[in-house]
């Protein structure tokens, strides 16, 4: 390998890309545009989910349970209804699309063991809104729980350690305040990093073919791999920068929690760089022309990427066969890495089952991209 | 390095198909060091798969290539050293300017900077493009375009250059600029091989293959093609050419018409015994008085007598 002509390659790419006007958008404009359409877009922070109430009791503590809901801000109390019938009416008819059930001996109950059931009715058509909405009602329900606990403690001060048994703890880790924005960023900028990665390289071995300039340079002694590597480096430099960017964006501007390291977050997003720019590199290798090889790299990135990344779509909530899919889908590596390392400071030693599966990938894919380039017409 | 007059390009056996399409068959050739060697044919005759294969950019289905001693099938990259190839089509970056173009060729051929700098100014100098180093390759000219990729072909020192019809769409000018670079070059016992679709470039050339059909019909220097061109030409300057070749096609003893512009010319068997059976042939179709006057063939002239008339038009 001649590190001479390397340069000279990568010099000429950056040259070319800083001259085209498509790529420039691709590598500046997209990731701008895509972290504010999919950042606000698709964010999945659900306010004010329209609540029905079957209070069958209407008591001083059942009322206390539904203010709860309301006073949380994650609910708004649509209905109030007065038969069990009067739900699925409700909810036919999109007027709400959670209900809570407070049973006629609430209050008894309560104040005989300490603890009573609330029964809760989602309309699940929306498996999302339904995850983010359920979550909502358990963080309420924690909240009344540790309150109601509080309180027959203070009443029932002979006996405090029954009821620390009874106590129902939050089941939310990691995101509190159960926004899924926190949730959801991180996984956005996964895959913008995908789609924009796959798109810069899809264009730059096509680009040659195009216009006809390949000829004269598989005619110099420049090696497949030097013109792979001196292609890629402009890109990864790139690649990098937008991670930079949108992750500035995911923290400063949606404020999502960072409590990793900024060293794990540069080494994953380096990896997946690498992985991402090696996919549209090698479909840029086999597609001569330059839209059809960015469409296929749309295709190839956009689909997998967005449904089975879990970025949106919990990979635990699929059926086996697909889950056993996502698999072979990259981004849900990097997916899980970026949530681990924003939420839970997850450190390298931490994340090593999807960094395994990520440098497996990258591996694979540097291996095929570097015999893909034939220097023959 | 091959001694002076030893075969610098060695071609045996060259096949290369295109499915059906036979585009070159079993060519052979040698070609001497300090050489220019033409390759001239009509378009579809193999001349850009030839260059291709000499190039190696292009896998010959059959035959052998040796450049300089290094067999160009088993070792391409070798041979890429000392090659720099010219394709038909412009293969330099329209979005980089001439300097920057000239730089990346450089560097890919490992050439130093003082001696990028010294050969780009008197190449640059010599192509007539000095003021136009900071003009991106797409704003240039056809014929500026075509100086350019010599120029960048030439940065390193090749010891053989190929060039895929470098002259097609040029102004005479530029093609003057070219010609004259070509000939230094050959002075510097580079050997070079150019395609061609220019009949009096051909007559440039120190040696001419000529190439129908994918395969060499014929191969010499250009006095003796013209020596081996059977019968004499005679030159007709006329009034109305195409009516004049029609009087004169299939008549006894005419082997050929061809028409240059405002002059008809033809070749018969013996031109002591055919001049007067023309003239009155002539006079017997509309065309009293005409000037017939025996004439030096041209290399075009040639080609069409010793490919037949299928090529002539
Ligand atoms: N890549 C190719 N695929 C299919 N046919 C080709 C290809 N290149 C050349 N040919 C065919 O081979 C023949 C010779 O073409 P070419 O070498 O380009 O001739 P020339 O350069 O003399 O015009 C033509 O019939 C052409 O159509
Ligand atoms: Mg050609």
């Amino acid at each position: 390998m001649n590190l001479r002509r390397l340069l000279a390659m990568a010099f000429k790419e950056t040259l070319q890309v800083w001259r085209d006007p498509r790529s420039l958008a691709v590598a500046l404009l997209m990731p701008l545009m895509q972290m504010a359409i999919l950042g606000y877009g698709v964010s999945l922070d659900i306010k004010h989910v329209p609540l029905c109430v079957y209070d069958q009791e209407n008591s001083q503590a059942s009322r206390a349970i539904v203010d709860r809901f309301v006073s949380s801000g994650w609910f708004s109390v649509g209905h109030v209804i007065s038969r069990e019938s009067g739900i699925r009416y409700a909810m036919d008819r999109g007027e709400c699309i959670a209900a809570i059930v407070i049973p006629v001996n609430f209050s008894r109950t309560l104040a005989a063991s300490g603890s009573a059931p609330v029964q809760a009715i989602f309309d699940a058509t929306d498996v999302n809104t339904t995850n983010i909405a359920l979550g909502y009602a358990q963080g309420v329900v924690a909240q009344a729980n540790a309150a109601v606990a509080a309180q027959w403690n203070s009443a029932h001060a002979a006996q405090p350690s029954l009821v620390g048994q009874t106590e129902i703890e939050p089941s939310v880790w990691f995101n509190e305040t159960l926004d899924s924005r926190y949730f959801i960023v991180p996984g956005v900028v996964a895959v913008i990093l995908a789609l924009v990665g796959a798109q810069l390289t899809s264009l730059t071995i096509s680009r040659e073919w195009e216009r006809g300039t390949m000829e004269q340079l598989i005619s110099t002694p420049i090696t497949a791999l030097e013109v792979m590597l001196g292609k890629l480096i402009p890109y990864f430099v790139i690649g990098m920068a937008d991670a930079t960017f949108c992750l500035a964006v995911a923290i400063f501007w949606f404020s999502v929690p960072f409590r990793g390291s900024v060293g794990t977050l540069f080494v994953t997003t380096a990896l997946f760089n690498v992985v991402v720019l090696g996919i549209g590199y090698l479909i840029s290798v086999r597609i001569r022309s330059q839209l059809g090889a960015s469409q296929v790299a749309l295709l190839v990135t956009m689909l997998p990427t967005t449904l089975l990344s879990g970025y949106t779509f919990p990979i635990d909530q699929m059926p086996a066969p697909i889950r056993a899919l996502t698999f072979f889908v990259y981004p849900r590596y990097y997916v899980t890495i970026l949530r681990a390392i924003f939420l839970k400071g997850s450190g390298l030693a931490d994340l090593w089952a999807p960094l395994l599966g990520l440098s497996l990938y990258a591996a694979a894919i540097i291996w095929l991209a570097a015999r893909a380039f034939r220097k023959r017409l | 390095m091959a001694a002076p007059g030893e075969a610098a390009i060695r071609v045996h056996g060259l096949s290369k198909s295109f499915g059906q399409v036979q585009a070159v068959r079993a060519i052979g050739f040698d070609v001497s060091q300090g050489e220019i060697f033409g390759l001239v044919g009509p378009d579809g005759a193999g001349k850009t798969t030839t260059m291709r294969m000499l190039a190696a950019v292009l896998q010959p289905d059959e035959g052998e290539i040796v450049i300089d001693g290094v067999d160009v099938a088993a070792e391409p990259e070798l041979a890429k050293l000392h090659l720099s190839y010219m394709p038909q089509r412009f293969g330099l970056y329209e979005d980089l300017t001439v300097s920057e173009n000239i730089f990346f060729y450089a560097e890919l051929f490992g050439v130093s900077r003082s001696e990028r700098m010294s050969r780009s100014e008197r190449l640059l100098s010599a192509a007539g493009l000095l003021s136009f180093r900071r003009r991106l390759a797409g704003q240039l000219s056809g014929g500026m375009k075509q100086k350019l990729g010599l120029v960048c072909a030439l940065i390193h020192t090749p010891k053989v250059l190929l060039l895929d019809e470098p002259t097609t769409g040029v102004d005479p000018v530029s093609r003057r600029d070219f010609w004259a670079i070509l000939y230094d070059l050959r002075e510097s016992g580079v050997t070079i091989v150019l395609s061609t679709a220019y009949m009096d470039e051909a007559e440039r050339c120190s040696r001419l293959a000529l190439l129908h059909g994918g395969a060499i019909r014929h191969c010499d220097t250009p006095s003796r093609l013209k020596e081996s061109m059977p019968g004499a030409l005679l030159a007709i300057p006329a009034a109305d050419p195409r009516g004049m070749r029609d009087a004169l096609v299939g008549k006894p003893g005419v082997l050929g018409v061809l028409l240059m512009g405002d002059r008809v010319h033809v070749r018969v068997d013996d031109a002591a015994k055919r001049i007067p059976e023309l003239h009155a042939l002539l006079e017997g179709h509309g065309f009293p008085g005409a000037v017939i006057e025996p004439t030096e063939p041209g290399i075009e002239d040639v080609f069409v007598a010793l490919l037949g008339q299928g090529s002539a038009s």
